[in-house]
């Protein structure tokens, strides 16, 4: 087992681990701070798969951005101790694994990887090589994609003054 | 190359997601579910890039971008029903009952 | 061509044209009765004058043959190619100077007539369309153009039946027209479907020249045509087994009466039959049927005529069963014959009623001036009326002596020529004798009805009343002016066809023939020796000198009462007052049972019960309860729906994931 399979294998377990404890935790912060976890994990899982600046935007914007932003409300609305109800009981148990299971066991089938799926060697590495970590994606981006780019700016100003309208007591 | 096990470790943490989602009441941690299922699928796409192109990773920004917006909203509209009912236990809001 | 023969479809056009103008002023300037006279008079004559004009050039031009003037096609589906075409040849040419010449006179007697009706604008609109529908059922090219003919000229009944249609009885007696045609009209339709699908033409003059070739004589499919097709004559025409409307229609004005359930609608069977020579002398069973009908009704008709009181009803039964012997004409092979008793019946049949209605009018005019609410229609109000109303009773008595048959009247000549030729076809099969018998008794009884009306209208004592016997006033000049040309057709109308036998050129039977050239071949008449049919001409005289004579001695004017004085019928005479009971019996046979039919099965069965009932508020229940049910699914718990989504997601990855 090579060094990239451990590293790979190593933190696959930690984020399936966080996955699991983070659905199962009586406390939203426990859940809250296990998904952390499993975010890192998956920061993690990009660098090893040529992805290391989405690995960065993933630090920066989940387990930073959007997991502080839940973190927040939580404490908010003062819901730090478990609730009486918030996990279902047996039946409801019951149903998750299986659906949960059966899914599982359905994508697996799909996710089986093809020929076509490996058919080009390691394309993300050739072009790191020849046009830097950032470059490569950042090329694309600006050029292909630069009209999606530009929407996504309005998406999040839309986002803004949703947020604000929504969470404001008053306006 | 490790695309075989990277789609199953996504399906894993997805079917997890989903599993969470039927699982809890809290609308706070069905909401960490989702994301922890958006975050499944960038796994998917990342892994995806590797043989196939920069455009999935390029996908996984948008993906990011739009999970960024929806955390905000999202989060905004459970402060909104959290001070209209008190609670943010999903038993206890039933608007959409026919 | 000559250029007058180019503008035949000026004809029709003219009184369409008065159509819509008349009806403009109808719905705009309803008051404008000088204007409306002078269109729908005006377009009558026009229409008129150009006919004669365009006969005249057919008569120089001498064509054996059809003239045939295409306008556009109509209804080109696939093999079915029907042009609205009009046609003239010998036969329509006949009808079209009888329609347009007759109807010309009945406007300008109706300008007086219906002077001062509130819906006088509506009348001459429905006027000059029935004359349009009228022209184009003669002029039609094809059977399709004749049908539109065929059913506006239905139409224009309806609407002139119930004229006056603020009253039930007026607008039940169109209803009655109306539904009473269409029963013929299916006979009409599915007959032309079956000439098409056997020739697979419906234009008249291939039709007919191939018909010979094309039909084996008397097989099925061309006596079960010829036998549809005489469904529809007698509709239009009421004959036995359809007569019952006729005289309910006379609800309608006189004129009306006059113009459309005399002198042309009417006919409009008689000239079908006569048109279809060709197919009804390949159809000797069917020409039977069309002979022992038209007997039989003229028989019937004339035993109902005898107990009516009401003049017009006289008239109507008359009239039915004049047209019998028109069918029993084309019938027996003697289409001329036919044709030539349809064009003098049209003359005084349409002096009758007119002069019913200058009589009617005078009563009308009497009883409204001393308010009195009396039967201005029944003949025992009447009497004596020869002493007010000089004019009519002269003319009438000539249209009486016509009717009855005495030489040298018009009726007389072509009653003769029926009677002879269903006597001629005796020797083929004795069952002739009888039509013939049947005939002659006819002939007895209109004489003998005839004058009975003759009688109590204009002899004896007068029994209006004191009061209103000094309003009783001859009608005015537009009147009597039509009813004197009519009267002069009457006398001298049977010179156009005056028999070999009486040193006569048989001028219409040879004008015709080119028309009925083809089944004269396939149906030669048979020659009768001049003795027998010199025998037949005085036994026919000698019944209607009977019938008079009869009904002078006979009937007593100055015993009669009233109308509302009178006692009811008694007996036999009641029976013939009630006209055989036939509408009640039609009444319980077809009329409840038809009501009952649709009122408890097809209403409340069917209607109500299976489409409302299990098909609108069924389908409006199936989806509530449906709604219902979803509506159950809609628990408001997230939950729940996830667990269906995420169900729904399974199916879906099941079968697109392989």
């Amino acid at each position: 087992m090579s060094l990239t399979q451990l590293v790979f294998w190593t933190f696959s377990a930690l984020a399936v681990v966080g996955a699991a404890m983070c659905i199962t935790r009586r406390s939203p912060v426990a859940s809250a701070l296990w998904l952390v976890q499993t975010l890192f994990s998956l920061a993690a899982l990009f660098v090893v798969l040529d992805a290391q600046f989405i690995a960065v935007l993933q630090v920066l914007v989940y387990a930073g951005a959007i997991m502080v932003l839940f973190l927040f409300v939580i404490m908010l609305l003062n819901l730090g101790r478990a609730g009486p109800s918030d996990l279902k009981g047996p039946a409801g148990l019951a149903v998750a694994t299986l659906l949960g299971g059966l899914l599982f066991f359905q994508l697996l089938r799909g996710a089986t990887p093809s020929a076509a799926g490996t058919r080009g060697g390691n394309v993300m590495a050739q072009l790191q090589e020849e046009q830097g970590i950032v470059g490569a994606v950042a090329r694309p981006l600006f050029s292909q994609y630069l009209i999606p780019f530009e929407i996504t700016s309005v998406l999040l100003l839309a986002a803004i003054v949703g947020a604000v309208v929504l969470a404001k007591r008053k306006l | 190359m490790l695309l075989g096990p990277s789609l199953a470790v996504s399906a894993v943490l997805f079917a997890l997601g989903v599993a969470g989602v039927l699982l809890r009441r809290n609308a706070i941690v069905i909401f960490m579910c989702v994301e922890l299922m958006l975050n499944a699928v960038n796994l998917t796409f990342v892994a995806l890039a590797q043989s196939l192109g920069v455009a999935g990773q390029i996908f996984v920004f948008f993906v990011m971008a739009v999970a960024a917006a929806e955390a905000a909203v999202g989060l905004a509209i459970i402060l909104a029903i959290y001070r209209h009912k008190q609670t943010v236990d999903l038993q206890n809001i039933n608007l959409l009952k026919g | 061509m000559p250029s007058a023969l180019q503008l035949l479809w000026l004809v029709p056009a003219l009184p369409l044209a008065g159509f819509l103008a008349n009806g403009v002023l109808a719905l705009r300037r309803p008051r404008a009765k000088h204007a409306v006279s002078i269109i729908g008079v005006g377009v009558l004559l026009a229409a008129l004058a150009l006919a004669i004009v365009i006969v005249l050039a057919f008569l120089r031009e001498g064509t054996p043959g059809p003239l045939v003037f295409p306008y556009w096609e109509w209804m080109p589906v696939g093999e079915l190619h029907v042009t609205v075409a009009l046609q003239l040849d010998q036969l329509s040419a006949v009808m079209l100077l009888v329609v347009t010449g007759v109807s010309s006179l009945i406007h300008v007697f109706s300008v007086g007539y219906m002077g001062e009706d509130p819906g006088y604008a509506r009348y001459f609109a429905y006027l000059n369309l029935f004359v349009f529908f009228m022209l184009v059922l003669v002029l039609g090219a094809s059977f399709p153009v004749m049908f539109v003919g065929w059913e506006g000229v239905g139409l224009c009944s309806y609407l002139l039946i119930g004229f006056w249609f603020n009253e039930r009885i007026n607008a039940d007696a169109g209803k009655k027209a109306f539904l009473v045609n269409r029963i013929g009209d299916v006979g009409f339709l599915v007959a032309m479907l079956m000439i098409f699908a056997h020739t697979g033409s419906l234009d008249f003059q291939p039709l007919f020249a191939q018909a010979p070739k094309l039909f084996t004589p008397g097989g099925p499919a061309v006596t079960a045509i010829t036998l549809l097709l005489f469904l529809g004559c007698t509709g239009k025409s009421a004959q036995i087994p359809l007569y019952t409307w006729l005289p309910d229609a006379m609800q309608g004005p006189t004129p009306v009466s006059a113009l459309i359930h005399a002198a042309t609608m009417v006919t409009a069977g008689v000239y079908l039959v006569a048109r279809c020579n060709v197919l009804y002398a390949l159809a000797p069973v069917a020409s039977a049927v069309v002979a022992g009908i038209g007997a039989l009704t003229a028989f019937f008709a004339a035993t109902i005529a005898l107990k009516q009181w009401d003049i017009k009803r006289v008239l109507a039964y008359s009239t039915v069963s004049q047209l019998g012997y028109m069918f029993l004409g084309v019938g027996s092979g003697a289409y001329a014959a036919g044709i030539f008793h349809l064009v003098t019946h049209a003359f005084f049949k349409a002096l009758l009623f007119l002069g019913a209605g200058s009589v009617i009018h005078a009563l009308h005019h009497a009883y409204h001036a001393t308010h009195s609410r009396e039967d201005a229609q029944d003949m025992r109000n009447m009497g004596g009326l020869a002493r007010h109303l000089p004019w009519t009773s002269t003319l009438m008595w000539v249209a009486t002596l016509a009717i009855a048959g005495i030489p040298p009247f018009a009726g007389f000549f072509s009653k003769d020529q029926i009677l002879s030729a269903a006597f001629s076809l005796g020797d083929v099969h004795p069952l002739w004798y009888v039509y013939w018998l049947l005939g002659l008794l006819t002939a007895l009884l209109t004489a003998f009805y005839m004058t009975r009306l003759m009688l109590y209208t204009f002899h004896g004592p007068n029994r209006t009343g004191e009061r209103e016997s000094a309003h009783l006033r001859e009608a005015p000049w537009v009147m009597t002016g039509p009813l004197v040309v009519l009267a002069a057709l009457s006398l001298a109308g049977g010179a156009l066809n005056v028999p070999a036998l009486l040193r006569g050129r048989e001028w219409l039977e040879h004008w015709l023939e080119p028309v009925t050239a083809v089944a004269a071949r396939l149906r030669p008449g048979i020659e009768v020796p001049h003795g027998t049919e010199w025998a037949l001409v005085i036994a026919a005289v000698a019944a209607a000198g009977l019938g008079i004579i009869a009904a002078v001695r006979l009937l007593r004017p100055e015993e009669l009462v009233p109308a509302r004085l009178a006692p009811a019928e008694r007996g036999f005479a009641r029976v013939l007052w009630k006209k055989w009971y036939v509408d009640e019996i039609y009444d319980f046979l077809f009329v409840r049972p038809l009501i009952w039919l649709s009122r408890e099965v097809l209403w409340r069965t069917i209607d109500l019960g299976l489409i409302d009932g299990a098909g609108v508020n069924g389908a409006a229940r199936l989806s509530r309860a449906l709604g219902w049910i979803g509506s159950r699914l809609q628990t408001g718990q997230l939950g729940f729906y996830v667990v269906l989504f995420v169900g729904g997601v399974l199916a879906v990855l099941w079968t697109a994931v392989r």
